[in-house]
């Protein structure tokens, strides 16, 4: 699998990161070096193997149905862009 | 006043307990070697004086009071992807570079708790992903053996630190090497533990299914006084395990007689440079010589760790950094359209290029038609190397082998090539996949003059063994007492 510039510009776009098209070229050399290193596992026979995603089998451990987080809305917007009225302020997305 | 610092962290605790100095006088001495030292090493993004010798006073208040632990007084520094309430917490990147910490990492709580000293945040490769602590926003950090070469990463100020004598002792976090390969690189000591054994609240993700944080520090008995504050089960960190507390220093005087070490036939192939080899092939001299009986060990699908974890952390990276969108914290760019472009620009501006391509490489495995053939796939060989040590733990208690192919190389030797940069790990990121502890300590000393790491990789919860490993090779070598030429005048 190698990426044309259209499947990075594709990929950028559905990573939400900004691409000019010198940074595409390079891209497109860089991501498919890593995916040839990649592509070495693609030939090893895995039938029947269950995908491995944590190192323990572990189900989601349930708490209380409690409140146990305290309004702290002030102290964790003071460090957003840009706040109004305790809001977080966007770019209008509804006319 | 002696320092105690090169000694360790135990030898600091021991001086600071019996009234020998007092923490500020500790806090303030190291606090003026780092100011000495950090411009040409770069060690740390942030130091706040006054806060550490804040932290130093109320230690000795405590020690005057007789209520000290362990820990009480002694400086420690973190790396900046742990979360410290007032503290500016990067994670060495652009996008958090004027984020404060609203609330502390269980890590952190527990330092503060014991009534360490926070000595400052670390720097680090951006978001953790590097292996040279190259890709920091606030520029490369250097290795104290040769300020022309990197410390390793991505954890490499913790390592930089503990060997230049800042501190005796750091925090660290490891994905696929990211505490075991710096540790090598700058001839100190560092332990990854078992996946789950330390709390991932208020460390900043990377590839979540195999982050994990430990310690760096100058020997094998300061790893196990570390590791006995830092483990512990957290209800925040679904994945914290709850297990009964143990003590990691109960094997550090035990013998190695009748130890199973297995050396895999693929870590002794070619890939290792020659000093490197001969370090670890000493090394393992060393613990036959103590009574340990090498065995040879398959790992036959190991080479397969390099692809597999550069599908599945890049993944968990995508979603992770998803986060970071200029909305609630961190950058935002300063021009944009709607709100999209908002997005878009902000992430440009606010990530460097390793970790836009982990990200984009993440992005594209996940994508509708390749992620079973490279999401899943990689999944499924993961379980392989899994199986593969569980195999090779039937016939051994512990492997051996070097920690990384080459002693520190130069900085900027893999600027081009990120697939170079990538090799740094090949011994490295197994273990993780695995979630299995892994440790490097020194071994030997390379081409210039430069320190080799031997990795030791246990079965699920032999941390207290693999600690007793280290302190038996350490009794009978010195290569962890080397220090480097001091920064200070």
């Amino acid at each position: 699998m190698a990426l044309d510039p259209d499947a990075v510009r594709r990929i950028a776009l559905l990573a939400r990161i900004a691409v000019t098209d010198s940074e595409v070229a390079a891209l497109q050399g860089e991501l498919n070096s890593i995916l040839g290193m990649i592509e070495r596992m693609q030939g090893v026979n895995t039938a029947g193997i269950v995908p491995m995603a944590h190192a323990f089998e572990m189900h989601t451990p349930l708490r209380d149905d409690q409140v146990t987080e305290t309004d702290q809305r002030a102290e964790f917007q003071a460090g957003a862009p840009a706040v109004q009225d305790g809001l977080y302020l966007v770019p209008r997305v509804i006319e | 006043m002696s320092d105690p610092v090169p000694l360790g962290l135990v030898a600091t605790a021991r001086a600071l307990a019996a009234r020998e100095l007092s923490s500020v006088e500790l806090t303030g001495a190291l606090l003026e070697r780092i100011a000495c030292a950090n411009p040409v090493l770069n060690a740390f993004i942030t130091v706040d004086p006054e806060v550490s010798l804040r932290q130093a006073a109320a230690a000795d208040e405590r020690i005057a009071r007789g209520d000290a632990g362990p820990l009480t007084g002694v400086p420690v520094a973190h790396k900046d992807i742990f979360m410290a309430r007032g503290w500016r917490t990067t994670c060495a990147s652009r996008m958090l570079a004027g984020f404060v910490a609203p609330y502390d990492a269980h890590v952190i709580e527990q330092f503060d708790a014991a009534g360490a000293v926070n000595m400052g945040k670390l720097n680090m490769d951006e978001f953790a992903m590097g292996s040279s602590s190259e890709s920091s926003f606030f520029g490369p950090v250097r290795n104290p053996w040769d300020i022309t070469r990197v410390p390793g990463g991505s954890s490499g100020g913790s390592a930089a630190a503990v060997a230049a004598g800042l501190v005796p002792a750091a925090t660290a976090t490891d994905t696929g090497g990211s505490i075991r390969q710096p540790a090598a690189l700058c001839g100190v000591s560092g332990l990854k533990p078992t996946y789950g054994l330390v709390s991932r609240y208020g460390m900043i993700a990377y590839a979540s299914s195999l982050d994990q944080a430990g310690p760096i520090a100058r020997n094998a008995e300061d790893l196990a006084v570390l590791m006995n504050l830092m483990a512990g089960h957290d209800r925040r960190d679904a994945t914290s395990l709850a297990r009964p507390a143990e003590d990691y220093r109960r094997d550090l005087q035990r013998t190695l007689k009748g130890l199973r070490v297995g050396l895999p036939r693929a870590y002794f192939a070619d890939g290792m440079s020659p000093d490197v080899r001969a370090g670890v092939e000493s090394a393992i001299a060393v613990l036959r010589r103590l009574g340990a009986e090498p065995v040879e060990v398959e790992l036959p699908r190991v080479e397969l760790a390099l692809p597999a974890y550069y599908v599945i952390a890049p993944a968990e990276a995508s979603s992770n950094l998803s986060r970071f969108d200029g909305v609630r914290y961190g950058h935002r760019a300063a021009s944009y359209g709607d709100l999209a472009d908002m997005y878009s620009r902000t992430r440009a501006e606010g990530f460097g290029p390793e970790v836009r391509r982990r990200i984009l490489i993440g992005a594209f495995v996940l994508c509708h038609g390749y992620y079973d053939a490279y999401y899943l796939q990689a999944q499924r060989v993961r379980r392989l190397i899994a199986e593969d040590f569980a195999s090779a733990f039937e016939q051994c208690d512990v492997i051996a082998g070097p920690t990384s192919p080459t002693v520190a190389f130069a900085l900027g030797a893999h600027a081009d090539d990120p697939l170079q940069m990538y090799l740094s790990d090949i011994y490295t990121i197994a273990p993780n996949l695995a979630g299995l502890p892994a440790m490097s300590i020194p071994c030997g000393f390379g081409v210039h003059g430069l320190p080799v790491g031997l990795q030791l990789v246990g079965n699920y919860f032999t941390e207290a063994r693999m600690l007793g490993i280290a302190a038996a090779f350490q009794r009978e070598t010195e290569w962890h007492l080397r220090a480097p030429a001091a920064m200070t005048p």
